[in-house]
């Protein structure tokens, strides 16, 4: 298993290298000049253009650039954002807050999907099951700033305090999660549905042990494996921030700042994000694939 | 959990029967409610066995015996299928009517079963250590090291090797005749009064089964259970059984001793089935086989069930079913000329 994630390690460096190219290309290939609008009404004197064109070394060729940006970020160095920021200040606010964030989305997605999916798939066909069937459509069907919007309004929320402390991001994390609790809800019924007539299940029962232990502990661990590895995969996701989400409550997370630096062309930050994530979702990716193993012995590692 | 058992109460019926025995099936109905209809799977079948005995329930795939055994056990599914009528016995007290906590602690410690096949019925996802200890610390409420160490003792009883070192290997990591082993193991944990093993041998390479079934028979002997032994096959039964019940669309047609029953069948349907053994001395002949299909449950046939099948029906066999009858006090079988085949020579 070392040997296995170690190799799964090693072919992160590629990707790695090929997403943040990649988007550092896709930055500038965008139309539109980064000096534009800064100076207010009038066009920006040509001085000015031209420090800024030579501080930030924009007239080198696209790969230089990038490969200066690498050599930098090798360092830990994140860089400054036209405005002279340091970028990785502006990164160490807002990553924690998305990850707080994510991490309630999944909180919720775990306690309230995985109950309510072991309780609709043990009573198939009973009024809770066809309610909660209706209910996750519903949750499914409609996109998340309308939900946001109404539970703004319902809830009387007005926005998240700056340092987002745990207990205002119950809601937003609710509905930032609301889809995948849906999909999670409808993924553990279907496997409980699926292995709880299993013959292993029937043995339990066959044993005298009691019916909490039976599902629980057999019929559970059993129907476990695709959603543990759907939460992560969801928790590596919600990492990213959420424009939506983040947009509706006022919540200064990953998102927001991507979505700013992008209309910003504040190339730095957008690619010190991407950079990031994509770690981020390899690791989390690996972690899942690891994990998997422990879940399910069957499964070996070559 | 108590860890007192009734083992040496007498086996006296609760509502003044007279002494009945270990295990008894009564009258016993199931059928299977499907989208098709309704398929009477099991129609009146009554059976029992005793300590130390063993019977041998024997049919083909639909016959009953499995549902049989999984009523006994609890484990019908529900729905399909209903248990309409019947009663099963144990130590005189019905299991279908008694409350779901004190028959969920008959299984186990009264009764417990070996399945068919091992590598399904065995948890994929828990060491079977893990799955055998589970059954000293929740129903004996043993510690986590106690369980582990009676497991390995059951391992080791089981005649697997280096049993110790084996507690934390995962189902999939044995072979088939180990795996159903580790089954037995886990089958014999609370010390059963009886055991069913539900075709314990029909997921295995031949050579194996006859070592599967030495162990069964050995420790039945050793531990003075009574066991039912559930199989198609007649060659398996021959040497371990001591009674045989004959089962054929959810009825019983014979029932005899093992030495009565292969001696002189008297159930054309045995007498079929006994003809249908591949034999040395016939070699290079074609196999007697039994014509036609068992029996479609939706639609039993009127009358004997066997009678589109029979060599030996005639009108009165598709009118009337006949009755299980006994023959000589010892045995009986259900068919109209039961006392015609029991008279021969």
């Amino acid at each position: 298993m070392g040997r296995y994630a170690l190799r799964r390690l090693l072919q992160a460096i590629p990707v790695f290298i090929g997403t943040t190219f990649l988007i550092w290309f896709l930055v500038w290939g965008l139309p539109g000049d980064p000096f534009a609008g800064r100076c207010g009404e009038k066009q920006c004197p040509a001085a000015y253009v031209n420090y800024m064109t030579e501080k930030f070394g924009l007239d080198d060729p696209l790969p230089v650039q990038y490969l200066n940006y690498l050599k930098n970020l090798a360092t830990g160095n994140f860089g400054q954002t036209f405005n002279g920021i340091e970028i990785g200040e502006l990164l160490a606010q807002a990553f924690p807050i998305s990850i707080k964030l994510a991490l309630v989305a999944v909180a919720a997605e775990a306690l309230i999907g995985i109950t309510a999916g072991v309780l609709t798939g043990l009573r198939r066909g009973s009024f809770l099951d066809n309610l909660v069937l209706v209910s996750t459509l519903v949750l499914i069907a409609l996109p998340i700033f309308v939900i946001g919007i109404v539970a703004r309004y319902a809830f009387g929320l007005a926005s998240v305090s700056p340092e987002a402390p745990w207990h205002e991001l119950i809601i937003p994390g609710l509905i930032l999660g609301s889809g995948s609790l849906a999909y999670i809800t409808r993924l553990t019924r279907v496997n409980i549905v699926e292995n709880r007539r299993a013959d292993y299940v029937r043995t339990a029962v066959a044993k005298g042990l009691s019916p909490g232990r039976v599902t629980g502990v057999h019929l559970l661990r059993n129907s476990m494996i695709p959603v543990v590895t759907w939460l992560g995969l969801d928790l590596g996701a919600l990492m990213g921030g959420a424009i939506v989400t983040e947009g509706i409550f006022n919540i200064r997370g990953i998102g927001g700042l991507l979505f700013g630096a992008i209309s910003r062309r504040e190339s730095g930050i957008v690619v010190s994000i991407v950079a990031i994530l994509v770690l981020v979702y390899l690791i989390v990716n690996l972690l899942v694939d690891l994990l998997y193993g422990v879940l399910d012995p069957r499964i070996r590692y070559e | 959990m108590s860890d007192i058992k009734v083992k040496t109460a007498p086996v006296l019926g609760v509502d003044g029967r007279s002494a009945g025995h270990l295990l008894e099936i009564d009258n016993l109905h199931v059928e299977f409610r499907t989208r098709d209809g309704i398929a009477k799977v099991i129609n009146g079948v009554s059976y029992h066995v005793d300590a130390g005995e063993t019977l041998a329930v024997l049919g083909e795939s639909g016959s009953g015996k499995s549902v049989t055994a999984q009523t006994i056990m609890g484990i019908l599914d529900t729905p399909p299928g209903f248990v309409t009528d019947g009663a099963i016995r144990f130590r005189g007290k019905d299991l279908l009517t008694m409350g779901k906590d004190e028959r969920r602690l008959v299984r186990g410690e009264g009764i417990a079963m070996v399945f068919q096949d091992a590598l399904s019925a065995l948890n994929p996802v828990f060491t079977v250590g893990f799955q055998i200890a589970e059954l000293f610390r929740k129903r004996r409420g043993m510690s986590r090291a106690d369980g582990y160490k009676r497991a390995a003792e059951l391992l080791d009883l089981v005649k697997i090797p280096a049993a110790s070192a084996r507690l934390r290997d995962f189902p999939h990591q044995f072979s088939g005749g180990m795996r159903q082993r580790v089954m037995i193991a886990m089958a014999l944990a609370l010390d059963p009064e009886v055991l069913i093993a539900d075709e314990p041998t029909t997921a295995l390479d031949v050579t194996v089964q006859a070592q599967i079934m030495d162990l069964l028979a050995e420790i039945r002997r050793d531990r003075n259970m009574g066991m039912i032994l559930i199989t198609h096959d007649l060659g398996v039964v021959a040497d371990v059984a001591d009674r045989i019940a004959v089962m054929y669309a959810g009825r019983i047609v014979e029932q005899a001793d093992v030495h009565a029953l292969y001696g002189k069948p008297c159930h054309p349907y045995t007498l079929a089935l006994l003809d249908s053994l591949p034999r040395l001395d016939l070699k290079g002949q074609e196999l007697n086989t039994i014509k036609g299909l068992p029996p479609n449950l939706l639609r039993i046939p009127s009358g004997c069930a066997f009678h589109p099948r029979c060599r030996m029906a005639r009108d009165i066999c598709s009118a009337e079913r006949p009755a299980l009858v006994e023959l000589g006090g010892v045995r009986s079988s259900a068919c109209h000329f039961a006392e015609e085949l029991y008279g021969r020579e």
